[in-house]
């Protein structure tokens, strides 16, 4: 299990594999930007994903998501393929995501975002809707209970009814984080978290992070930059470097690696 | 009596009595006015029910369409032609041309969607451009009648109600509105008015949450339609008549224009935009015969400076100044 590229990728995994990444290439116009990568995060797991700048991180988090299609190779979730689902199909298989620069809805407030993130929970449609039926009133109060609830959690009640516009950095990243747990996800994927926070928020968003994928049981995949975020909170760190797996391993192996240092330290 | 106390008068409270206010002073205001400025106020019903539409495309979903004009036409034309060819009653072709409206609106959505911003405008200026002339084509003439026009009855007061025409053409057209604002209202609180916004707001993120961006964009899309369509079949009844020409690029870009100045993305604005493209040219064809749109372009980017938020804009923040509260709600 040290080195991706040497797991055979037809090989059972010892535990059930939640996300497998197979092989999977992305081309753009003649830059490779992610070759032949594979690995597997089991459930129940934080899995940093690491590496310098342009290694693909984005780019992989962009496939998963399927903001981008890969040229070859495939992902599965439960070994089901994410070749056929859409960009917006992804939440409906439980996988959340927050995005590096900000996503959030602009002219809604930070109750009316975490609202949001629980559209695909809800089923009611359009005749439903423009009728207000019982169920619509039902499925609302259900969702604002728990938008609520995630809050609390995540320390935004006293803010709930600001837009979240005129709040402060750090805190739009929390309202990101509760927007994706108000899914009630299996995976939720975090594409730099603590990029633009500051210190000591660092250290709050670890124990978050932990105890998220504690109280909900959720699998995490983690793209970070803070090296010793994502060390102290990682069982399985894989890393990137130039659109291809230098390592994949708990964190101490993946530190010890000489690739990983080459890569961080000596050759740019 | 609300500016002392905002605290004990929440947002929906106060709501529900500006909205209870303005249902009285629509219902009473027959009462008041004069065969020709009850004709104006139906006017401004109709277009309002158009607004309405196009603000859930524009205001809501951040849609662009500089077309809507042709929807209008649509939905006039399917009324006129189904009363004076087919003898339908008025009152039923109204759903029927909202429906039509519905279905083109829909079909002219779902590749017109795949065009970003300023393509999607553009592809509905050549829908408005196309519509009149379209009218006017020899093929449909049967049913058409050209350039001609068609005539539409005026109907009477039914069962006896001791209206004027006019008056009752009036609660007819304000029956509607009060549907089309509460089923907006309906739609715009809930998940997929939410969707909508957050379309508008951030596309991307709103595809991770599950929202299916082209369907839902298509659907409002539809669905502005239906709304303009069933305020344009409302005009053939209230006008008596439609023609090609009555349909022109202009009235496309009055909507918009009066979307803007009502106030986007706010229920209200719909109103007030309406209240604006009736009023205004009045007023400027009574100030100056010779040039009165050179006033009304005046009047707009006067508007424009003065109040880029709106009509909505600068009534909220006159209300709040009076209340002294820090903008609350402020949603619908």
């Amino acid at each position: 299990m040290t080195d991706a590229r040497s797991i055979p990728s037809q090989a059972a995994p010892p535990r059930s594999a939640l996300l497998e990444v197979e092989h999977v290439t992305v081309r753009f116009s003649g830059l490779l930007a992610l070759n032949d990568v594979s690995f597997s995060v089991q459930e129940g797991q934080i899995c940093g994903l690491i590496g310098p700048n342009g290694a693909g991180k984005t780019t992989l988090f962009n496939c998963l998501s399927r903001h981008y299609h890969y040229t070859s190779g495939d992902i599965r979730y439960r070994g089901r393929s994410l070749g056929p689902v859409p960009s917006h199909g992804i939440a409906r298989l439980g996988m959340a995501r927050s995005f590096q620069n900000l996503a959030l809805f602009g002219s809604m407030s930070v109750l009316e975002n975490v609202r949001m993130g629980a559209f695909a929970r809800a089923r009611s449609g359009y005749l439903q809707n423009l009728f207000r039926t019982a169920t619509v009133r039902a499925e609302e109060a259900a969702t604002q209970r728990k938008s609520q609830e995630l809050l609390e959690l995540l320390d935004l009640t006293q803010v709930a009814h600001e837009n979240v516009g005129d709040l402060p950095f750090g805190t739009q990243k929390r309202v990101e984080i509760a927007r994706a747990l108000a899914l009630e996800p299996t995976m939720l994927l975090l594409d730099e978290p603590a990029c633009g926070i500051n210190h000591e928020e660092v250290t709050e968003l670890a124990g978050l992070i932990r105890r998220v994928r504690d109280e909900f049981s959720l699998t995490v995949l983690l793209v970070e930059h803070h090296m010793s975020l994502v060390m102290s909170i990682s069982d399985q760190v894989v890393a990137l470097n130039f659109g291809a797996v230098i390592a994949d391993g708990t964190p101490a192996q993946v530190q010890r690696n000489p690739d990983v240092i080459r890569a961080y330290l000596g050759g740019a | 009596m609300p500016a002392s106390s905002s605290q004990a008068l929440p947002g929906s409270r106060r709501r529900t009595l500006l909205i209870g206010a303005t249902a009285v002073v629509l219902v009473l205001l027959p009462v008041l006015l004069t065969q020709y400025q009850t004709f104006q106020a139906t006017m401004i019903l109709l277009y309002a029910i158009a607004l309405l539409g196009l603000n859930m495309l524009v205001g809501y979903n951040g849609q662009i369409s500089i077309g809507h004009g042709a929807f209008f036409a649509i939905g006039a034309y399917v009324t006129a032609i189904l009363v004076s060819s087919f003898g339908i009653p008025y009152w039923a072709t109204i759903p029927i041309a909202g429906l039509v409206c519905l279905v083109i609106g829909i079909l002219f959505g779902i590749p017109a969607l795949r065009l970003e911003g300023h393509y999607l405008a553009l592809a509905t200026f050549g829908l408005a451009l196309a519509l009149p002339q379209i009218l006017k084509l020899h093929v449909f003439e049967a049913w058409t009648k050209g350039v001609v026009g068609i005539f539409v009855r005026k109907p009477k007061a039914p069962f006896g109600l001791p209206l004027t025409a006019d008056q009752w053409l009036y609660y007819f057209t304000l029956f509607f509105l009060a549907l089309a604002f509460l089923f907006a209202a309906n739609l715009l609180r809930g998940r997929i008015g939410q969707a909508m916004i957050a379309i508008r707001d951030q596309p991307a993120a709103a595809a991770s949450m599950g929202v299916n961006v082209s369907y839902y964009k298509t659907m409002t899309f539809g669905l502005s339609a239906l709304y303009t369509g069933v305020a344009g079949a409302l005009s053939a009844v209230v006008v008596q008549f439609v023609a090609p020409d009555s349909f022109s690029l202009h009235l496309s870009i009055s909507f918009l224009l009066a979307i803007v100045i009502g106030g986007l993305g706010t229920m209200w604005g719909a109103l007030f935009g309406a209240v604006f493209m009736v009023v205004v040219p009045n007023l400027a064809s009574e100030i100056s015969t010779a040039a009165p749109w050179a006033i009304y372009g005046v009047a707009v980017i006067i508007f424009m400076y003065v109040m880029p938020t709106g009509l909505v804009g600068l009534v909220r923040k006159i209300w709040n100044g009076f209340s002294r509260t820090p903008a609350a709600g402020g949603a619908a």
